[in-house]
């Protein structure tokens, strides 16, 4: 329990002092300090899950599903923060944001991260709402950070599709509230998690059903699901690249974690009726043309934020499909592919902050020959990329793989659909990548200081998880799964 | 069961509902931003009476505070802070028609009626009279997402965003008698929370395009013209 | 349908005709007063009527026939209109037989009579009215129908009789869908009768006139019909609005005290009404006639938000 409250306390306590702190230097590091507690105490809190099983309390609850992600969120904030710090600085000293922007940022950071956290470990669907509409409040101002005409632009539009998505949401709660207070006798149990699953059986099957369209909606619009996407690669291209990296490699997790925890609500109350798989099949569908649609799109972009957005769409859509097909192997391969998705997409987030620096451009058709000015950067922008086009020995690869035989042993003739997204998006990545790697470097193009401690750290365990996934997380993996689907893979 | 073998104060929850609704229309349709944000606030006010009604006829305790909640919030401090904000943007007096206002009516009248059909599987399982009431507050949600839809000045967005909000809480009070406290609480601090950000954002929005027309903020789209990539340097220090 | 019923059906329909100048005299008056004049007597439409009736008829030569029987038709038509909507009494002959369709359609009626009359002569301005008259009815009359249906749903019956038979039954009830209706009736009322802000009894601008447009051209007894025949029509909205809302107070039988509690509660509503009118048109500006669509179209709504919201809210309830 002290573990739980230190992981969701520190970001909080930070914030207020960040949002106080006025030497900019020291506050880099305040950032980094905060999120490595955080992070240990994330560890020590999912040793304490392994050893004694389920936390619960003070309205949060702790399992092996969620305690995972805590552990991801807190890990993936820590290398962020290390990235971010040098970084934003660099920013600040040439001028383009204020020093109160830089305090504005390093607060809203922890924000986000606090909101993250709790809308992680909460027990409360309610709560769950507040946290992921806390989220976007906290990350709005940073996507508008640079106060560009696309800056602002692009913040309006993260701002009002996810304000309407999330509000959408909050209606499938009420309905879910509603169709539990049938059945609960305490009012406050009606919006908690633990009650819910022990009662879902009897929870009303038309109003779950109803429900869940909304709840779908409202967080698949998080999550950046086609069509309710359109304010993701805006958000990413025009923020900053920490924020980026963390909206990319966090926001969509929490945001997909929370419609599992609903499909799984549903299937318990559907379970009787003609449609027991309705939420099933619903997330398939949202999934797979997300999936397709993302991967065509990356054929079409000139903006290299924009580029790494649109395959973000394309890895969620592929983990919405997988937990809508439900099974212990789908799922298993889709917790692992959320992982190694957020650990290598931040990497390459962080790695393009570099190379946009190198070439003083965002736009693919101006960043060339990276390999030849900064061979580091380079080399980490050709195996990122590799790594999230699903190229063995990766991590990526190894979930790709689990989630395409779950497909074959299901849905055989979907399974020729998701090869045929998998190869599309392949080339969309590589046809804009080998310019920009290998390309001849324009004259005067010189290396930037970078700090890619971040992406060497993210890069070798997605190429550990690839090789060899070690037995601890597999069983704990294996846990989440026996928790989601109610049979283990192992 | 007829209208008639309800309650008293029953009937008169069901009036006051269909009076939110009715706002719902006027703000569709107020050209004129002063007189929408007054419509807004008259919808708060009529969503607080509402609480206050089930309040009384549910004695629930916690209904009073999230009426008086509801009341100080959407029906007057928000009002208020857009009122501000409009006259210190100096657009106090700007209206903007719609470009086809009965098109845009008769679509919310479909969303009504679409909105009674969405709902209508719950209601004939559980007969009590405000169950009736999901699909309206239902309605006020599609109505809000078909103003920020159809206008396209950033403050007439926001008020459908807010009217969202409206519906949203009617939705809670009308089917369970109002979520749990902190539930509340918490949300209420969100919309204030994006109210203050919106705030930021219309002067942030005007610094940028020089009007607060949404519809000029087009600069990202997928295909950009060559010419512009040019001039595009992101995140270039 | 005893004789004595028929009796007091056409004594009914004689109030009307008799009562109608009263109604706009006591409009006139008030009106008056609130713009700080004495005003015109309240007997004033009366002589007004006397003196057109007794004035010479002026044809213009390009009349056709219909221009001569045309206020005769419609005087007729809102006559025979109003004597169908209950006054004082309920469960007389000519309110059961005819129903709220048949009064629309007897309006209706009229109304085309008088936008051919006022195109008959060929002057423009009669054909401008006509114009303008058609396009608030072609928007009128559809939210008239909605309103109607509203209250047919809830009383299960089209008649007049039957809705009002149906309020008196019942305890009160605040019904969502009749404040709709009453609403959308108002604002009907308003542009069907000629008053501000659709159209100014008063003017002869020619930018904003409607109703004077098209009777420009009459004079002696036929103008006189066709003033009747606006004040009969103002009565009868005025009836319709005070007892299909608030019916309280009518007579349910033909026992001589339940008929001067009828004639008393009935005069009372039509003078509130009445005051209620002059108010709202001294402190309204007439609309520019562009508006008066959105205007008609803000009628439509009201009936078709209470037709939805006795669908929704109180069906099943």
């Amino acid at each position: 329990m002290t573990a739980l409250l230190v992981v969701l306390a520190t970001p909080l306590i930070a914030a207020l002092v960040l949002a106080l702190l006025r030497h900019a230097g020291l506050a880099g590091w305040l950032n980094v300090a905060a999120d490595a507690v955080s992070f240990a105490a994330a560890v020590a809190l999912a040793w304490q899950v392994g050893q004694h099983g389920d936390i619960a309390g003070l309205g949060l609850r702790v399992d092996a599903f969620n305690v995972y992600l805590v552990v991801l969120t807190t890990f993936v904030g820590l290398t962020t923060a290390i990235f971010s710090r040098p970084y934003m600085r660099h920013v600040c000293a040439s001028g383009r944001i204020q020093p109160w922007q830089l305090r504005l940022y390093h607060g809203m950071y922890q924000v986000f991260m606090f909101t993250m956290l709790l809308a992680l470990t909460t027990d409360n669907l309610g709560v769950l709402w507040i946290a992921v509409e806390g989220a976007t409040l906290a990350t709005v101002l940073l996507v508008s950070l640079y106060r560009t005409p696309e800056a602002v632009e692009a913040a309006w539009k993260y701002f009002i599709l996810c304000g309407v998505g999330i509000a959408l949401a909050l209606f499938g709660t009420v309905l879910t509230y509603f169709a539990a207070q049938h059945v609960l006798a305490d009012p406050v149990a009606g919006l908690t998690w633990s009650a819910l699953f022990e009662v879902a059986d009897r929870l009303q099957p038309e109003v779950m059903a109803l429900a869940f369209v909304f709840l779908l909606v409202g967080y698949g619009t998080k999550v950046g699901l086609v069509p309710m996407h359109q304010w993701l690669p805006d958000a990413h291209s025009e923020g900053p690249t920490p924020v980026s990296a963390v909206l990319s490699g966090l926001l969509l997790n929490v945001a997909l974690y929370a419609v599992v925890r609903l499909k799984m609500l549903v299937d318990g109350s559907l379970a009787g009726t003609a449609t027991p798989h309705l939420a099933g099949v619903l997330l398939m569908g949202f999934g797979l043309v997300s999936f397709l649609v993302a991967g065509l799109f990356l054929h079409r972009q000139r903006d290299i934020k924009r580029l790494f957005s649109y395959s973000s769409i394309e890895h969620m859509g592929l983990m919405t499909f997988a937990f809508g097909l439900g099974g212990p192997l789908a799922t298993f391969g889709a917790l692992l592919h959320m992982l190694v998705h957020s650990l290598t997409k931040s990497a390459i987030f962080v790695t393009v902050g570099h190379a946009t620096h190198i070439a003083g451009t965002q736009s693919i058709d101006h960043i060339r020959g990276l390999i030849r000015t900064q061979p580091a950067v380079g080399w980490s922008l050709l195996i990122g990329v590799a790594a999230i086009a699903g190229f063995p020995p990766f991590g990526v690869f190894t979930s790709e793989f689990l989630l395409l035989t779950a497909t074959i042993q299901s849905q055989p003739w979907l399974a020729l659909t998701l090869l045929s997204g998998l190869a599309i998006a392949f080339a969309g990545l590589f046809r804009h990548l080998h310019p920009m790697v290998y390309g001849a470097a324009p004259a005067g193009q010189r290396p930037v200081p970078a700090n890619l401690v971040p992406v060497y750290i993210h890069l070798g365990l997605v190429l550990w998880l690839g090789l060899a996934i070690p037995g601890p997380l597999a069983r704990w993996l294996d846990e989440a799964t026996h928790l989601i689907t109610g049979s283990r893979l192992l | 069961m007829t209208l008639a073998e309800l309650p008293p104060l029953e009937q008169w929850m069901l009036l006051v509902a269909a009076f939110v609704l009715f706002t719902s229309f006027v703000l569709l349709a107020q050209a004129r931003l002063v007189s929408a944000i007054h419509a807004f606030a008259w919808q708060g006010a009529l969503i607080a009476t509402l609480t206050l009604i089930v309040a009384q006829a549910e004695q629930s305790s916690h209904l009073w505070f999230s009426a008086l909640l509801t009341l100080a919030l959407k029906a007057l401090l928000i009002p208020w802070m857009l009122h501000r904000l409009v006259r210190r943007l100096q657009i106090a007096r700007d209206s903007e028609a719609l470009r086809w206002p009965t098109l845009a009516i008769m679509a919310a009248v479909a969303l009504v009626i679409f909105s009674y059909w969405l709902v209508l599987p719950m209601v004939a399982q559980e007969l009590t009279f405000t169950r009736n009431i999901v699909a309206i507050s239902l309605a006020v949600v599609l109505i809000g997402l078909l103003m920020m839809v159809v206008r396209q000045q950033a403050v007439a967005q926001v008020l459908g965003f807010m009217s969202i909000e409206n519906g949203l809480f009617l939705a809670a009070v009308s089917t369970t008698g109002g979520m749990p406290l902190f539930v509340e609480l918490g949300v209420a601090f969100d919309v204030l929370v994006a109210m203050v950000l919106f705030g930021v954002f219309f002067f942030q929005i005007r610094e940028s395009i020089d009007s607060l027309d949404v519809d000029r903020l087009n600069r990202l789209t997928e295909t950009q013209p060559e010419g512009q990539t040019e001039t595009r340097t992101g995140e270039t220090p | 349908m005893t004789p004595l019923t028929w009796a007091m059906a056409v004594a009914q329909a004689l109030l009307y005709a008799a009562a109608a100048p009263l109604l706009i005299g006591w409009v006139r008056k008030v009106k008056a007063r609130l713009q700080n004049r004495r005003g015109p007597a309240l007997v004033q439409p009366y002589r007004d009527l006397y003196k057109l009736f007794a004035k010479e008829v002026r044809v213009a030569h390009t009349a056709s026939p219909l221009y001569r029987l045309a206020p005769y038709l419609i005087f007729a038509a809102i006559w025979l209109a109003a004597a169908s909507v209950p006054l004082v009494a309920l469960g007389l002959p000519t309110t059961t037989i005819a129903d709220m369709i048949v009064l629309v359609g007897l309006l209706g009626l009229a109304r085309v009579f008088l936008a051919l009359a006022g195109m008959d002569v060929g002057t423009a301005f009669g054909g401008m009215g006509a114009s303008r008259e058609m396009l608030v009815a072609a928007l009128a009359e559809p939210a008239l129908l909605m309103v109607i249906f509203t209250l047919a749903m809830t009383a299960h019956s089209t008649s007049l009789s039957g809705v009002i038979d149906y309020q008196l039954a019942a305890d009160f009830v605040p019904r969502p869908s009749f404040v709709f209706a009453l609403g959308g009736l108002i604002l009907l009322s308003l542009a069907e009768t000629g008053r501000i802000p659709v159209d100014n009894p008063t003017t002869h601008l020619e930018l904003t006139m409607v109703h004077e447009a098209m009777v420009l051209e009459y004079s002696g007894r036929h103008l006189a019909l066709l003033e009747w025949a606006a004040q009969v029509k103002l009565l009868l909205y005025g009836a319709l609005i005070a007892n299909l809302f608030l019916p309280w107070g009518i007579a349910e039988g033909l026992a001589p005290a339940a008929l001067v509690l009828g004639l008393a509660a009935i005069l009372v509503k039509l003078a509130v009404l009445g005051v209620a009118l002059a108010v709202a048109e001294t402190v309204l500006a007439k609309m520019r006639l562009f508006r008066v669509p959105a205007f008609l179209n803000l009628a439509l709504l009201l009936g078709l938000l209470g037709l939805l919201s006795h669908v929704i809210l109180e069906v099943g309830a």
